[in-house]
C-alpha cells in the first residue's frame, strides 16, 4: 500500500452539493432562504434546505410537500439549466488549471499533478481554486483529492458530514491510501444497482470486502462491470481525466455606443457583425438554421426572439431578422420608441456543413423560390408571406393554419383533422372563407329579423337575405337549411354559442351564415 | 375536366397568358388546380378569404402554394416578383392600374412563361370566365345541406366571342385531373393552329395528356 500504484492518476474532484438547486436559484433569482422544490412528473426531485427542515423529501408528491410546507414554491426541474449554469464554473476552473473534465453538472475532475507542482502543493492548488470560485460567487464548493476520479469524487462527497456543524470543504487522501479510505463505503456508491444486489447476497457489503477479492476472480465471475467496480474499490481507477475541448464561440455581441434609435442605422451598424457571425459559423464547419436574437433597449426590457430559416442563414438574412424583430410586425416605422444599446445573436440550431453542400449544378428551382420569397418578406415583413396547412376544428377559420414562410410547422400533429368534429360542415367546402365575418341581414316575409329562440327553433322561415347590414339590395331566399347549433367550449367564458345556416338566394349564390347573439354574419361564401 | 378546357382558348392555360374568373373563387380554384397537380409552384396574392380546405378538395398542393393575403400598396411589386419565381399567380384585380404597368406585367408574364389569374373583371385578360347560371342541389326549406352544384360557365374572349359549358361541381374536383382522356370531341374543337400552341403550353392541357 505504501507505493502509489502506477495506473491511478492523482485527481482533484470539484463537487457542488445540490447543484440543481443552485442552478435554479441563479436562473430564477430566488431568495436562498425561501423554501422551494424542483419537481419531476409531480414528485419532488430536489428541495432547498429550508424546505428540508420542514420535512420535504425527495420522492414526495408535490401536493403533500405543499401541505407540509405551506409557502413552498414548486419549479419544474430543467436539466439544461444545470448544464448552462455549470459552464461558467468550469470556465473559471480552466483559468486556474487546464485539462478539466466535466463529469456531470455539479461535478468536474482535473489531473492534480500539474497544478500541484505549479502552485507548490495539492492543498495550495485547492486553495487557489476555492479563491477563484469564490470570486464568481460560488462559496459552497467541495474538493476531494485522491487516486483516480472515483475516489476523488467520494472524498469530495465525504466532506458533507450531516453530524458536524462546521464543514471542512477540502479532503485530501494521501497517495496509495484510497483503498483504505474507500474500504468502509457501501456498495451503492458504485452506481451499479444490479451488481450491488448480487454482491450483497454473496455476503460482500462494503467496497473493502470487494477490494479484498482477487482481481482475476472478480473479472471471471462478474465480467467487465465487476472488473471496473473492483478497480474503483481498490483505488486503482484507471480513467484519467480527459480534458474537454472548449466549444467554439459562435455567438456574437454588438454593443452600440451611443445607442441607436433608427432601424436603418442599426441594420447598417450590424451588417459587419452579421458577416462575422456567419463567417464564424461557416469556419467552424457548420451552418445555422435557427438563431436567437436579443435586443437590449435603453429602457431595460430585453426583447428575445427565436428565428428559424427554411435553409440556412446568411448575413443578409440575419440583418433582416434583426430588422423584423425591431419592427415587431408594424411595417414602415423607422423610428424606435427606445434606442438600442446592444444586439446579441446566438446560433440555436447548427448543422454540419457537409450535409448541406450544394449539388454541382445548384439545387434548382426551390432555391429561386426561396430567394424570391425572402425578398418579398423583406418588402412586406416576415408575417406577410405565408404557407398554409389544413387543420381540425369546427369553425372554418380554425380549420386552416397560416405559417410565415420559413417558420417550422406547429408542433401538434396534422392528424387532428381526422377525428370526427361533431358540428363541422358537411358537403363541399366553401371557396371563400371571410377573414373577418361580414355583417348580413336575414328577414322573414314581414320584414322582421329572423331569430332563434332559447329552445333552438326559428321564429320564422327566412324569406329575404342581404349581405349589406343596412338591409339594402335584398334578394329572396330560394332554399335554406338550419339552424345547426354549435356550442364551442361551454366551460370557457371565451367559448362561442352560435347557430349556422346555409342559404341560397335567388341569384343562385350560396352562403354560410352564422347567427350569434342576435347578429347575422356571413362566415363563408360558396362563390 | 373537358368542360372547362373546351371553352378556354387553346384548350387550357397557356404559358404567359392571363385569365379572369369573374367573382368566382370556385373557378379560380379549378384553374389553379391543373398546374398545381402538375407540380408547379402557385401563389395567391391579395385574397385574404382564400379557403385552404377548398383548395385541397380541388387537388391543390399546399406544399407548393404561397399566400400573400395583404400586399396593400406593394401589390405590383409583389405580383411582378412572384411572376419571376412561380408558375401561376392568383390575385384580385386592382381597381386602378396604369396601362404602362399592365404592359410591363404582360411582357414579364410572357418572358417567364407564367400565368396570371385574376378574380374580378380585368379587361386585359385573354379570357374572362364567369358563372352565368348556378343551381344548387341538396338544400330544401330548412332541411338538407348543400351537396351538388350545376353551373353554366361562360368564357368571353377579348374579341367578344364567347363559349359556354355546363358542368357539375364534382367535375372540377380532384379525381378528373388524373384520369382525363382526350375524346374525339376535343380533337374537333381545337383548330390545327391552336393544337400547336397547346403543345407549347407549360404543362399538360387541362384536357388530355
Amino acid at each position: 500500500m505504501s507505493d502509489p500504484p502506477p495506473c491511478a492518476t492523482r485527481t482533484m474532484a470539484l463537487w457542488c452539493p445540490d447543484w440543481p438547486l443552485t442552478a435554479a436559484l441563479r436562473e430564477h433569482s430566488l431568495d436562498v432562504d425561501a423554501p422551494f422544490v424542483l419537481t419531476v412528473k409531480g414528485e419532488v426531485f430536489a428541495s432547498s434546505p429550508t424546505a428540508r427542515q420542514q420535512g420535504v423529501r425527495r420522492g414526495l408528491r408535490v401536493r403533500e410537500a405543499q401541505a407540509r410546507c405551506p409557502g413552498l414554491t414548486a419549479l419544474a426541474y430543467d436539466p439544461i439549466l444545470d448544464r448552462r449554469h455549470f459552464e461558467p464554473v468550469v470556465a473559471t476552473m480552466e483559468t486556474a488549471m487546464p485539462g478539466v473534465q466535466l463529469l456531470r453538472p455539479g461535478l468536474a475532475a482535473v489531473t492534480v499533478k500539474g497544478p500541484a507542482r505549479f502552485y507548490g502543493g495539492e492543498e495550495k492548488a485547492a486553495g487557489i481554486l476555492f479563491q477563484a470560485l469564490g470570486d464568481i460567487g460560488l462559496d459552497d464548493a467541495r474538493i476531494g483529492i485522491a487516486d483516480g476520479a472515483f475516489a476523488a469524487e467520494q472524498a469530495a462527497r465525504s466532506t458533507e458530514d450531516p453530524g458536524s456543524s462546521s464543514i471542512e470543504p477540502l479532503c485530501i487522501i494521501p497517495p496509495g491510501a484510497s483503498a483504505w479510505f474507500l474500504g468502509t463505503f457501501p456498495l451503492d456508491v458504485l452506481d451499479q444497482p444490479k451488481l450491488a444486489v448480487l454482491l450483497r447476497r454473496l455476503g460482500i457489503t462494503s467496497l473493502g470486502d470487494l477490494a479484498a477479492l482477487d482481481f482475476s476472480d472478480v473479472r471471471n465471475r462478474f465480467g467487465l462491470e465487476g472488473a471496473i467496480a473492483h478497480r474503483q474499490a481498490s483505488g486503482l481507477d484507471h480513467r484519467a481525466p480527459v480534458a474537454r475541448v472548449p466549444p467554439p464561440q459562435l455567438d456574437i455581441h454588438l454593443a452600440l455606443e451611443p445607442p441607436v434609435s433608427r432601424i436603418d442605422h442599426l441594420a447598417f451598424a450590424f451588417r459587419t457583425s452579421a458577416d462575422l457571425f456567419v463567417g464564424g459559423v461557416r469556419k467552424a464547419g457548420f451552418i445555422c438554421t435557427a438563431v436567437q436574437i436579443e435586443l437590449r433597449p435603453e429602457t431595460g426590457e430585453v426583447s428575445t426572439q427565436l428565428w428559424h430559416h427554411p435553409r440556412w442563414f446568411d448575413a443578409d438574412d440575419v440583418v433582416d431578422r434583426v430588422r423584423w424583430q425591431l419592427q415587431g410586425g408594424a411595417n414602415g416605422a423607422h423610428t424606435l420608441t427606445s434606442a438600442i444599446t446592444g444586439v446579441t445573436v446566438t446560433p440555436t440550431v447548427v448543422e454540419s456543413l457537409g450535409e448541406h453542400a450544394d449539388g454541382l449544378w445548384g439545387t434548382g428551382t426551390d432555391e429561386d423560390i426561396h430567394h424570391g420569397l425572402s425578398r418579398a418578406q423583406g418588402l412586406l415583413g416576415h408575417g406577410a408571406v405565408l404557407t398554409g396547412m389544413v387543420s381540425g376544428g369546427r369553425m372554418l377559420a380554425d380549420r386552416q393554419i397560416h405559417i410565415p414562410w420559413g417558420d417550422p410547422p406547429p408542433k401538434f400533429p396534422v392528424s387532428e383533422i381526422s377525428p370526427p368534429w361533431p358540428g363541422c360542415l358537411p358537403g363541399p367546402a366553401p371557396a371563400t372563407v371571410f377573414a373577418h365575418a361580414v355583417p348580413a341581414f336575414v328577414q322573414d316575409t314581414q320584414g322582421n329579423s329572423v331569430e332563434v329562440d332559447s329552445r333552438g327553433s326559428l321564429t320564422a322561415a327566412p324569406a329575404f337575405f342581404s349581405i349589406d347590414a343596412a338591409g339594402r339590395r335584398r334578394s329572396a331566399v330560394t332554399s335554406w337549411a338550419g339552424p345547426w347549433p354549435l356550442n364551442e367550449r361551454w366551460w370557457d367564458p371565451k367559448g362561442r354559442r352560435l347557430h349556422r345556416f346555409q342559404l341560397v338566394d335567388e341569384s343562385g349564390a350560396a352562403w354560410l351564415l352564422v347567427l350569434e347573439e342576435h347578429h347575422w354574419r356571413a362566415e363563408a361564401s360558396y362563390d | 375536366m373537358p368542360a372547362l378546357a373546351k371553352i378556354l382558348p387553346g384548350g387550357g392555360l397557356q404559358a404567359g397568358g392571363s385569365y379572369s374568373a369573374q367573382d368566382s373563387t370556385t373557378l379560380a380554384l379549378a384553374l389553379l388546380a391543373g398546374p398545381s397537380v402538375a407540380g408547379n409552384w402557385c401563389s395567391v396574392v391579395g385574397v385574404p378569404g382564400f379557403s385552404l380546405e377548398a383548395a385541397v378538395e380541388y387537388g391543390i398542393n399546399l406544399d407548393r402554394l404561397v399566400l400573400v393575403p395583404y400586399p396593400e400598396k406593394h401589390w405590383l411589386a409583389v405580383v411582378s416578383l412572384l411572376i419571376d419565381i412561380v408558375s401561376v399567380v392568383l390575385t384580385r384585380a386592382p381597381d386602378h392600374i396604369a396601362p404602362a404597368d399592365v404592359a410591363r406585367l404582360k411582357a414579364r408574364l410572357r418572358k417567364r412563361g407564367a400565368v396570371l389569374l385574376t378574380l374580378g373583371s380585368w379587361q386585359h385578360s385573354d379570357s374572362i370566365l364567369r358563372i352565368a347560371e348556378s343551381e344548387w342541389g341538396g338544400l330544401g326549406s330548412g332541411t338538407g345541406h348543400l351537396r351538388t352544384r350545376r353551373m353554366k360557365i361562360t368564357a368571353t374572349h377579348p374579341s367578344g366571342r364567347s363559349r359556354h359549358s355546363t358542368l357539375w361541381l364534382t367535375d372540377l374536383h380532384r379525381k378528373p385531373w388524373t384520369t382525363a382522356v382526350p375524346t374525339s370531341e376535343d380533337q374537333r374543337i381545337l383548330p390545327t393552329a391552336d393544337k400547336e400552341l397547346a403543345q407549347k403550353a407549360l404543362w399538360p392541357r387541362l384536357v388530355g395528356s
